[in-house]
């Protein structure tokens, strides 16, 4: 348990993933790729904040360390229990982290391969429930039935086995098991990107419907900016490993500090053609995370870079109410936002 | 009306189907697979019956009838149609000079078949003595279905009776590769690391040994008055040996592919145990896959037996398998004269066959959500 008690409902300090590179016969380390490199973040109760990169830009990394799927390498997970007390997760035993995952649960990316094909769906929502030992035979039934109910499916499917339903319907019966528990809080790690249009509006509908209902607090994780601008509060820009920038989402999207930002919302496609902005095309390649280059990350591709930007590693600092920024020239820039 | 109704029920028998339910229903397709599924569940239960369904003792000797060939079974004499079949007797004729002994139907004696019949007595699973046949001749007559061998014993119920060894070696080695590949597999694959490396040098180099040579030294290793109980254990031991190697593979393979599933992790997530995890999401995923590669890896069991029992190393007389019997067969004389002794052969590749058609119907079905 750790002594600082937190505000927010969850917080991050720090955090780390390096994966080694192993070579040759005695698998020796040469190196590491730093997928999550020193993040620190903070979730308020209640909220959504989106969290947007590139692909290969350590995302879902980030969420899977948070919930400790996977070990972090450094770093602290603060989260505040129900009772008030500050946990770091990345400290917990296995039995602690168990009874923590009661509040924490997850929403996959893949509703495919995140479904059991060989259990009925019964048994994929119940999962949770008889783990957890929360409901046993007739309320253990219950408690299936009204999850099903609110993610909006038909009780009677109950029986029926994953490969009976479509992409959107899969995805529902993974947003019901991760509610299975009552968690406070779920990391969504792009829930609806493997979707249809059409069907993504309606699980993000749901989405935000079921935030309301049972005061969820949701770490959304996409790639595509317009969901995220549709579902967050306030969203984390993320590049190479790191937060480049966070802020309120209009905030963010009319006013952004970042050169990396301002490239990205150039590319979110509008419908009025008088609107759309001259896009930024980025040069070159995303920087290698096993071999970063010196100083900022982004600065080969940045088009304000100078010679600051090439030696010396920029530092996180706020560059206004509420809105953060790794760039040395983010007070000076003036950088076009969506108009 | 009723039309789509039964459709829609149909379609949710679909919906409400397990993954066993949907291996079968894509099984039934493969018309091969499910014919090689039927000679193999006859031979077995051939075999657990063999007593009963052959003719008479395997180690009674007729003297009289040595290398004599199969008998043919007839339904018309000169007078006619019979519904019940019968056979002629044998008339033997020495060649004076060479010795060699040719038979030919003696069209005076006439044998009928019965069913059910009271023949040479037996223990049907060495339990419950008894002497009845599915079928046979009255007593003073001889049917010899497969012919005779060098001793003038009957070689169908020689065959029938060798197929309990041959059919049950392949099940019984399999099953010990079934363990110890799945133990060694396990590890490998879940530990990783060292270990894992360790283990799959083992494999390579257990691979890289030609297998004959290496069951001919470990057969020639058995002591040679081991009583034929401890052989048959001591040559399924050394079948598998070689065997699990595969299996171990595969289930490494399986596992390292299903732990970055991501309904593993979901599973993980809501705080699943690894025991729990193992047992509920890993193991019924690739338990059909094992299934599969089983029924592959009997075939090959099968045929080291044969193998080695033909090289005289594995099994000896007075146990019968198919290699024992086919023992017989080795030089081109008894070949060229005595074509009967090769039956063995025949079966062997049947059931070789059968298995193949069978595993490879369970390869296509084995998963059904691709």
């Amino acid at each position: 348990m750790s002594e600082d008690n937190i505000k927010a409902l969850l917080e991050i300090k720090n955090l780390k993933k390096y994966f080694y590179i192993e070579k040759g016969f005695w698998k020796k380390i040469v190196g590491y790729i730093k997928a999550v490199d020193g993040i620190n973040l903070y979730v308020s109760k209640g909220e959504t904040l989106g969290l947007v990169g590139e692909s290969g830009c350590g995302k879902t990394t980030l969420g899977r360390c948070i919930l400790r799927a996977i070990e972090p390498t450094g770093g602290e997970v603060l989260f505040r229990t129900e009772e008030g007390i500050t946990v770091d997760i990345t400290q917990l035993d296995k039995e602690d982290l168990r009874l923590i995952r009661k509040d924490m649960q997850m929403i996959f990316q893949d509703p495919y391969s995140s479904l059991d094909p060989r259990m009925t769906v019964f048994d994929i929502i119940g999962e949770p429930i008889v783990i957890n030992k929360i409901a046993e035979g007739k309320e253990l039934k219950d408690r299936v039935k009204d999850l099903v109910k609110v993610v909006g499916l038909n009780v009677k499917h109950l029986k029926r086995y994953p490969h009976a339903f479509s992409g959107g319907q899969r995805q529902r019966i993974g947003i019901a098991r991760a509610l299975a528990v009552n968690p406070k809080f779920i990391v969504a790690d792009e829930p609806v990107s493997a979707l249809d249009v059409s069907v993504q509006a309606q699980i993000l509908n749901l989405m935000q419907d079921l935030q309301k209902e049972f005061n969820l607090t949701y770490l959304f994780i996409s790639h595509d900016l317009s969901v995220i601008e549709h579902i967050s509060d306030r969203v984390a820009v993320m590049y190479v490993g790191k937060v480049v920038e966070l802020a309120d989402t209009e905030e963010l999207f009319f006013r952004p500090k970042h050169p990396y930002t301002e490239a990205l919302l150039s590319a979110v496609p509008k419908l009025d053609p008088r609107l759309r902005m001259e896009r930024i095309i980025l040069l070159g390649e995303v920087a290698n995370p096993a071999n970063p280059p010196p100083g900022c990350y982004f600065h080969p591709r940045c088009n304000y870079a100078k010679a600051i930007c090439k030696n010396v590693e920029p530092e996180w600092q706020k560059v206004g109410p509420d809105h953060w920024a790794t760039c040395h020239r983010a007070g000076e820039l003036n950088l076009r936002g969506v108009t | 009306m009723k039309n789509k109704q039964d459709k829609t029920s149909l379609e949710e028998k679909y919906y409400i189907a397990s993954q066993w339910q949907l291996m079968w229903r894509k099984f039934k397709k493969h018309k091969l697979a499910i014919f090689g599924g039927t000679i193999l569940s006859i031979f077995y239960f051939i075999t657990i019956f063999c007593g009963f369904f052959s003719t008479q003792d395997i180690y009674k000797r007729h003297t009289q009838y040595i290398y004599a060939p199969p008998q043919r079974i007839h339904f018309f004499d000169e007078k006619g149609f019979h519904l019940r079949p019968f056979v002629y007797g044998l008339k033997r004729k020495i060649d004076p000079v060479t010795f060699r002994r040719t038979y030919t139907e003696d069209r005076t004696k006439k044998y009928p078949i019965y069913f059910f019949t009271h023949g040479d007595k037996y223990r049907l699973w060495n339990l419950f003595p008894t002497d009845i046949h599915l079928f046979g001749v009255k007593s003073g007559g001889t049917i010899f279905i497969f012919g005779t061998d060098k001793l003038g014993r009957d070689l169908f119920s020689r065959n029938l009776h060798a197929a309990r060894i041959s059919l049950s070696i392949g099940l019984v080695g399999v099953f010990l590769s079934f363990i110890l590949g799945c133990i060694l597999g396990g590890i490998s694959g879940y530990f990783g690391g060292t270990v894992d490396m360790v283990i799959q040098r083992v494999i390579e180099f257990l691979i890289s040994i030609p297998t004959i040579p290496l069951w001919m030294c470990l057969a020639a290793a058995l002591p040679p008055h081991w009583s034929p109980i401890k052989v048959y254990f001591g040559i399924t031991i050394i079948l598998s040996i070689v065997g699990w190697c595969g299996l171990a593979r595969v289930v490494r393979g399986k596992l390292l592919e299903l732990r970055e599933e991501d309904f593993v992790m979901a599973a993980k997530i809501a705080g699943a145990t690894d025991y729990r995890i193992i047992t509920r999401h890993l193991l019924p995923s690739f338990l059909s896959y094992l299934i599969v590669n089983i029924t592959l890896a009997i075939p090959s069991m099968i045929l080291g037996e044969t193998s080695l029992s033909f090289l005289g190393l594995g099994l000896q007389p007075p146990v019968v398998s198919w290699g024992v019997l086919l023992q017989d067969a080795q030089n081109v004389r008894s070949v060229a004269l005595h074509p009967w002794l090769l039956i063995p052969g025949l079966f062997v590749i049947i059931t070789v066959l059968a298995f193949n058609f069978m595993g490879d119907g369970l390869r296509d079905a084995a998963d059904p959500y691709k």
